[in-house]
């Protein structure tokens, strides 16, 4: 049977509790193309991948082959049926060579012992042939990201997978280093490999796919050939158009200014490159500044830099006309600075301590509850719990002593959200505050947002939800690639627009 | 019946019974396997202990004398439990219970200081013992288990020598104190005429009031608070701004002093004495780890295991060695010992198993509601099937 697809993917619907991530999607890939997978976070873009790969099962629709339906029930199903993938994050033993690497898991014995020069001759002709320049003797923790790149390529090829994914492959590399993984893609799909190239930069979609697909929010948007569209069109079908819900608010009053960056840098955990490159900008009272980005520009690591998680490489924090660059995490906090934390088990909340106990997280060594000795002072501290639970609405199965693991991810956020307004803070930093939550909840955290900045407070909102950014901040601040590149007026901006900033195609120069 | 199962101290006293049970069974299997004949009698004979006894009074002192070990092996469980509450793994317990037993001998053989001195010094030198381990972890990031085990060894030669100027000249053991040094004895305060043995003094109560202490510091203080909030979530803490530096080197100097504070309990009775060419760690440490764990966590339940555990290891010389070799003992002790390490594990086991049970519940219930309400029920398991998966 001769079909023109390498890959196809039909009608595949994938639920997970409360949420279907993948909605009736149709992927047909052809053979010896570079077919682009578009979305944005959480569209599903991963869980379609997983599927394919094998780590998850669809509950409906088929994937074929060449035209045949096969099964792919874990990721060595999908080893034999060639499908092979560059992760976001490499896979990659960092003490081995590349050549140790490449061959990890399907190494040519004889008698026990490694037969490593065929493996050697294999690798180089390959890497010749592809033009990929590797060397098979060095250590993979001595190269650079794109090298480390290309070993993850070569160990598709060595395996000889016709079927190439790569997962958001262009995030790590430098300029350079990205024109050169087009070219490399390029000659894979010439010699008739067939690649899935999944990301959300438009530009290098235009420059290198032949056809794109677009998901969003679980559901199939279409097809489109790339020479045929513009970058504006992809942008309108990633983001859509509808906007969900409005936030009523009156028109800001900005007043002094509480919080002033200027030059900041804050260094990557990932790698060498640094995660925010001087970025300077105040928050004023009585305003909501939004930064808005792709997930993975920089901004948990801003916010990290903002809140004293991490120390920052270069670059000044003002709070108040205070200079906070160098204070601990306490400082801040007693100094008027509130975190709703981007994730609220890893750092928001002990689970396995009770409500009432998290819902004083961050003021316990306050003589309200804990006394001369060094006592908590169990009284106060339960009222307290109990006033926050009616006042902000956090439900839970046996109030201030449940244990927070117990709450639904709704109530825990509201009872961070409680614990961090009620200490009244003059700057609100809200990183992802409706992450997770469904729509009533949203809209609740919208409102209590705003009524800080009616109140007088400044808030810096960080999300990565389009309708959220256009819809709950005065001003956006657009972060890419750990840059501020853009200042835009939610009331006078447009979706189109704003993820054209997003996708790294648009960039104004911004003053501090 | 199920909401008792799911509370936390019924859970723990299960696991702990299911352990004790499991070692008491593969330690017979092992007796059986060695030679069935006195097999079921060398299990009693652990179990009984003092028990074994028809005299009375006799039983009583020998109840005593497991008292007496019970109280330094309450010290080093506490001592464990203290650093396991903020995520540290304190195995140079070992090591800081010999500091202790270090600083008190010395303090009463060289010095002929009285009891009181004895017992801080033996305090203030394993808690700085524990400082070098915290001040490593907090300031270098090493690993407290490896540099605990590295200072276990180090503690041990060190007391060897130190205290070997001070031993018998015709054995390899420390002086008696009731000869050399008699006020830096523990008092009896009335507790050695009651069980009728001298060796039995104010340790005991002593253990089971720091016991309640360390409770009450856990789970009543602000202090406690900090520390259990950084061992169940350690970035929750630092995002709630606790000095997490301080608070690892403050943990790891009270475990210490607690240890320590065995060692001078154990000693300072003179029920034994130092042997100075001993080469290995006492095990008395270590036994604090299994006591911890069989106690389920909490300073109260450990009061209890400390207790057993004890109970256990001077059964085993009671041990028939007309059947067995003299190492038996030992072995059967420590066999009891190492599964009573399972308790975490029998906990998340049950703990799993009501999950499962609630989940088939839920999902009968859900089926039933669905056939009583949907038109055709040949439905329903179709969808039941794809939300499982």
């Amino acid at each position: 049977m001769d079909s023109p697809y390498a890959i196809e993917m039909l009608h595949i619907t994938k639920r997970f509790p409360g949420i279907i991530a993948n909605d009736n999607i149709t992927l047909q890939l052809k053979k010896g193309e570079i077919h682009a997978l578009l979305g944005e976070n959480g569209a599903g873009k991963s869980t379609l991948m997983s599927v394919l790969f094998g780590l998850y099962q669809a509950e409906e629709g088929i994937i074929k082959k060449d035209g045949v339906e096969v099964q792919i029930k874990d990721p060595n199903d999908a080893n034999r049926l060639g499908i092979g993938m560059v992760h976001q994050h490499f896979k990659l033993v960092e003490c081995f060579s590349v050549l140790d690497n490449i061959i990890l898991g399907v190494e040519p014995t004889k008698n026990g012992f490694l037969q490593k020069k065929e493996a050697r001759e294999k690798v180089m002709a390959l890497s010749d042939k592809y033009g990929l320049s590797v060397n098979p003797d060095a250590i993979i923790e001595d190269i650079t990201v794109g090298m480390q790149q290309r070993t993850e390529i070569l160990k598709m090829l060595y395996r000889d997978n016709e079927i190439l994914i790569f997962d958001e492959p262009t995030s790590v590399l430098t300029p350079q280093e990205i024109d050169e993984l087009m070219q490399i893609m390029k000659n894979l799909a010439a010699e008739g490999k067939s690649i899935l190239f999944i990301s959300h930069k438009l530009a290098e979609i235009m420059a290198v796919a032949d056809r794109c697909s677009v998901l969003r929010k679980g559901k199939y948007i279409g097809t489109v050939e790339t020479r045929n569209t513009t970058m504006e069109q992809l942008s309108a079908m990633m983001v859509g158009r509808n906007v969900n819900f409005h936030v009523e608010k009156q028109p800001c009053h900005p007043g002094e200014v509480i919080l002033d960056v200027k030059n900041m840098s804050v260094a990557s955990k990932v790698h060498k490159k640094d995660a925010v490159k001087d970025v300077s900008f105040q928050v004023r009272a009585g305003e909501i500044v939004c930064i808005a980005g792709i997930d993975g520009n920089g901004q948990t690591e801003l916010v990290y830099g903002l809140s004293g998680l991490e120390p920052l490489k270069s670059g000044s924090i003002t709070l108040k006309g205070q200079d906070i660059t160098k204070a601990s995490i306490r400082k801040r906090s007693t100094s008027g600075m509130s975190h709703i934390p981007e994730d609220r088990h890893k750092h928001g909340l002990v689970l396995d301590y009770p409500l009432e106990y998290n819902m004083i997280l961050q003021r316990y060594f306050e003589p309200e509850f804990t006394d001369k000795m060094g006592f908590l002072k169990r009284k106060p501290i339960r009222e307290y719990a109990e006033r926050l639970i009616a006042e902000y609405d956090v439900r839970s199965g046996q109030g201030p002593v449940t244990p927070a693991r117990s709450m639904s991810g709704g109530n825990q956020q509201k009872a961070i959200i409680a614990r961090e307004i009620d200490k009244n803070p003059d700057l609100l930093l809200a990183v992802q505050p409706t992450r997770g939550l469904d729509v009533g909840a949203i809209e609740s955290v919208h409102k209590q947002l705003v009524a800080q900045r009616d109140a007088g407070k400044a808030v810096l909102l960080v999300s990565l939800e389009l309708d959220e950014v256009m819809d709950v901040p005065d001003r956006i601040l657009v972060m890419y690639e750990g840059e501020i590149v853009g200042e835009l007026d939610p009331k006078k901006t447009t979706q189109e627009e704003l993820g054209l900033y997003m996708a790294g195609a648009k960039r104004d120069e911004v003053k501090a | 019946m199920k909401k008792i199962l799911k509370n936390d101290a019924v859970q723990s006293l299960i696991a702990s019974l299911l352990c004790i049970i499991l070692g008491l069974l593969i330690g017979y299997i092992v007796l059986l396997f060695i030679n069935p004949a006195g097999a079921w009698d060398a299990i009693l004979a652990v179990l009984k202990n003092f028990l074994k006894t028809a005299n009375h009074a006799r039983r009583v002192k020998l109840l005593g004398a497991t008292l007496v070990r019970t109280a330094p092996l309450l010290m080093c469980g506490l001592s464990v439990l203290f650093a396991y509450k903020v995520g540290l793994f304190n195995i140079g317990v070992a090591g800081q219970y010999v500091a202790g037993v270090c600083a008190s001998l010395y303090a009463a053989l060289a010095w002929h200081w009285g009891w009181l001195p004895c017992v801080l010094f033996a305090i203030v030198a394993a808690a700085a013992l524990g400082a070098i381990v915290g001040v490593l972890k907090a300031y270098c990031n090493v690993n407290e288990v490896i540099s605990g085990i590295m200072l276990n060894w180090i503690s041990l030669y060190s007391t060897n020598m130190i205290l070997s100027k001070y031993k018998e000249e015709a054995s390899h053991y420390t002086l008696y104190l009731s000869k050399a040094s008699p006020k830096s004895i523990l008092p009896g305060a009335g507790l050695d005429k009651l069980l009728g043995y001298d060796k039995v003094t104010i340790a005991i109560p002593l253990a089971v009031v720091i016991a309640i202490v360390v409770y009450i510091v856990l789970n009543r203080t602000k202090f406690g608070y900090e520390l259990r909030a950084t061992g169940n979530n350690k970035n929750a803490a630092k995002y709630a701004g606790m000095a997490e530096k301080r608070n690892i080197i403050l943990t790891l100097v009270i475990a210490g002093g607690l240890a320590g504070l065995g060692g001078a309990m154990l000693y300072l009775t003179d029920i034994e004495r130092w042997s100075v060419t001993q080469t290995s760690v006492p095990g008395m440490g270590f036994n604090g780890i299994a006591a911890t764990f069989l106690g389920g966590l909490n300073p109260i339940g450990t009061i209890f295991s400390s207790f057993f555990i004890q109970h256990i290891t001077d059964g085993g010389p009671n041990v028939d060695t007309t059947y067995y070799c003299a190492q038996i003992s030992d072995l059967i002790s420590s066999i009891i010992i190492y599964l009573c390490g399972f308790v975490l594990f029998l906990k998340t086991a049950i703990n799993r198993g009501l999950a499962r049970s609630d989940e088939r519940q839920a999902a009968k219930e859900k089926e039933a509601a669905q056939a009583a309400q949907a038109p055709k029920p040949e439905d329903v398991p179709a969808t039941e099937k794809g939300g499982e998966k």
